[in-house]
């Protein structure tokens, strides 16, 4: 057996870095702090708990949702598209790491134990070693995809409250919170406008395209209600609605206590590889 | 000593768009000196973006054929990085390798304006200098960049959005 001691800059080989022993046989070289560096001292007058939990909620929504964009891959209706809403995906996840290792730095005893020496990082653990009911998500993010035009719909309402949120953000007492947020307006201003414009476009479309998105949006809409109410949020909406020529629909609010059962199998999928491996390098 | 350990790190190519040097891309944010250490600051272009590993473990290794045996490599989040950062011999680098360099970056003032219609640019064909030019996608092969395509020359070409 040969013993690879891993150095950071051993990557001349694309192999290199991927054996450190036989206990530790994959997972590539990245970042190991997304944070280093970055003060996560938790400010006077904010509590580090609620911080936690809060940056969880976010972190969560971004996971949860990166996920379900993700299952798209090689799937959507043409290239671009398949491209776009990857790229979405990942704004997303980068978001939710970020927003996973703040919570974890304020707040260190919201991160599942894993065993003695092992490895993997704290956001990780946060995403790979938490069952269904410890995610903070809206369920609006868990919810299978639909086809296209419910997906964009998602998209839109999803990132058009997120990016309203963000713009707020900026003024957090938490200076690492208010960093992640003012890097995720730039990104979310792209996912909506993306969505947005798909929006138009299959508003505008053939009958059965209008039919679809409707009829995706009323799925959606029905779970408006978990991202709060949001003036800012809403008025851009009630304008692509307009442009669109399309009505709010009119369903009542799903009632939805904790997570929907999708959940739970997302998680299976996205968590199995690395609960296989526990001290794993990823 | 930091300021030559800024030349060696400002050596150093994105793993992506290797015709640009770190601090042609606006990336590489500051490097200073920690006792025997060298610090190096460094800023995500996007969230997720995927070469920030490897960024630190070119830096790291760089430094240390210069003899630096103490790096660390730190992530700066504020203020959030721009292409407005990235350097005028980055956007020639950047034409000459046939991807559109980015325009101004938005300025704001109060809300994010919302946007239902492709993105106007003044962007040129990097091979033709065309102006005749149509956007395929805001979304490209990385985070960082949309798909265009000439309508002159029909080649395809990435353009590097402006944020």
């Amino acid at each position: 057996m040969t013993i690879h001691t891993h150095q950071p800059d051993d990557h001349e080989s694309a192999y290199d870095g991927l054996l450190v022993n036989d206990q530790h046989w994959a997972f590539g070289t990245d970042f190991e702090d997304p944070l280093a560096g970055v003060d996560t001292t938790v400010p006077v007058g904010v509590d580090a708990t609620e911080l936690a939990s809060y940056c969880l909620a976010l972190g969560d929504d971004a996971l949860v949702l990166s996920h379900r964009l993700a299952e798209w891959c090689s799937r959507a209706p043409d290239l671009e598209e398949d491209i776009a809403l990857a790229n979405i995906a990942l704004d997303l996840l980068g978001q939710a790491r970020l927003l996973l290792a703040r919570a974890a730095a304020a707040d260190p005893s919201v991160v599942p134990a894993l065993p003695e020496g092992s490895p993997v990082p704290d956001e990780d653990r946060l995403a790979f070693f938490r069952d269904a009911a410890d995610f903070r998500n809206v369920p609006l993010a868990e919810l299978p995809n639909g086809d296209f035009a419910e997906t964009i719909c998602r998209v839109l309402v999803f990132a058009t409250y997120r990016l309203a949120l963000f713009e707020r953000l900026s003024t957090h007492a938490d200076a690492v919170l208010r960093a992640v947020a003012a890097k995720g307006v730039k990104e979310l201003a792209y996912h909506r406008d993306f969505a947005g414009r798909w929006f138009l476009t299959l508003a505008g479309g053939t009958e059965e395209s209008r039919r679809r998105l409707e009829a995706g949006l009323a799925h959606v809409w029905a779970h408006r209600h978990e991202l709060g109410a949001d003036a800012d949020a809403e008025a851009v909406l009630a304008h692509v609605f307009a442009t669109a020529g399309v009505a709010a629909p009119d369903v009542q609010p799903a009632a939805v206590e904790g997570h929907t059962e999708h959940l739970a199998p997302l998680l299976a999928e996205m968590q199995s590889v690395a609960r296989a491996h526990p001290m794993g390098l990823w | 000593m930091s300021t030559h350990a800024w030349e060696v790190a400002a050596t150093v190519v994105d793993p992506e768009l290797p015709m640009l040097t770190l601090a042609d891309l606006g990336v590489l944010r500051e490097v200073t000196t920690d006792g025997d250490a060298v610090v190096v600051a460094i800023t995500p272009t996007y969230s997720g973006c995927p070469a920030m590993a490897t960024m630190r473990d070119d830096l790291v290794h760089r430094l240390r054929q210069e003899g630096y045996d103490d790096v660390r490599v730190t992530v700066a989040l504020d203020p959030p990085w721009t292409t407005d950062w990235i350097t005028e011999d980055g956007r020639s680098a950047l034409a000459d390798a046939g991807i559109s360099p980015p325009g101004p970056a938005p300025r704001r003032d109060g809300p994010v304006a919302l946007q239902l219609t492709p993105t106007r640019r003044a962007v040129r064909c990097p091979r033709c200098a065309s102006d005749d030019v149509a956007l395929t996608s805001e979304f490209g092969s990385t985070a960082c960049k949309a798909m265009y395509r000439c309508r002159a020359c029909l080649e395809p070409f990435d353009h590097v959005k402006e944020i």
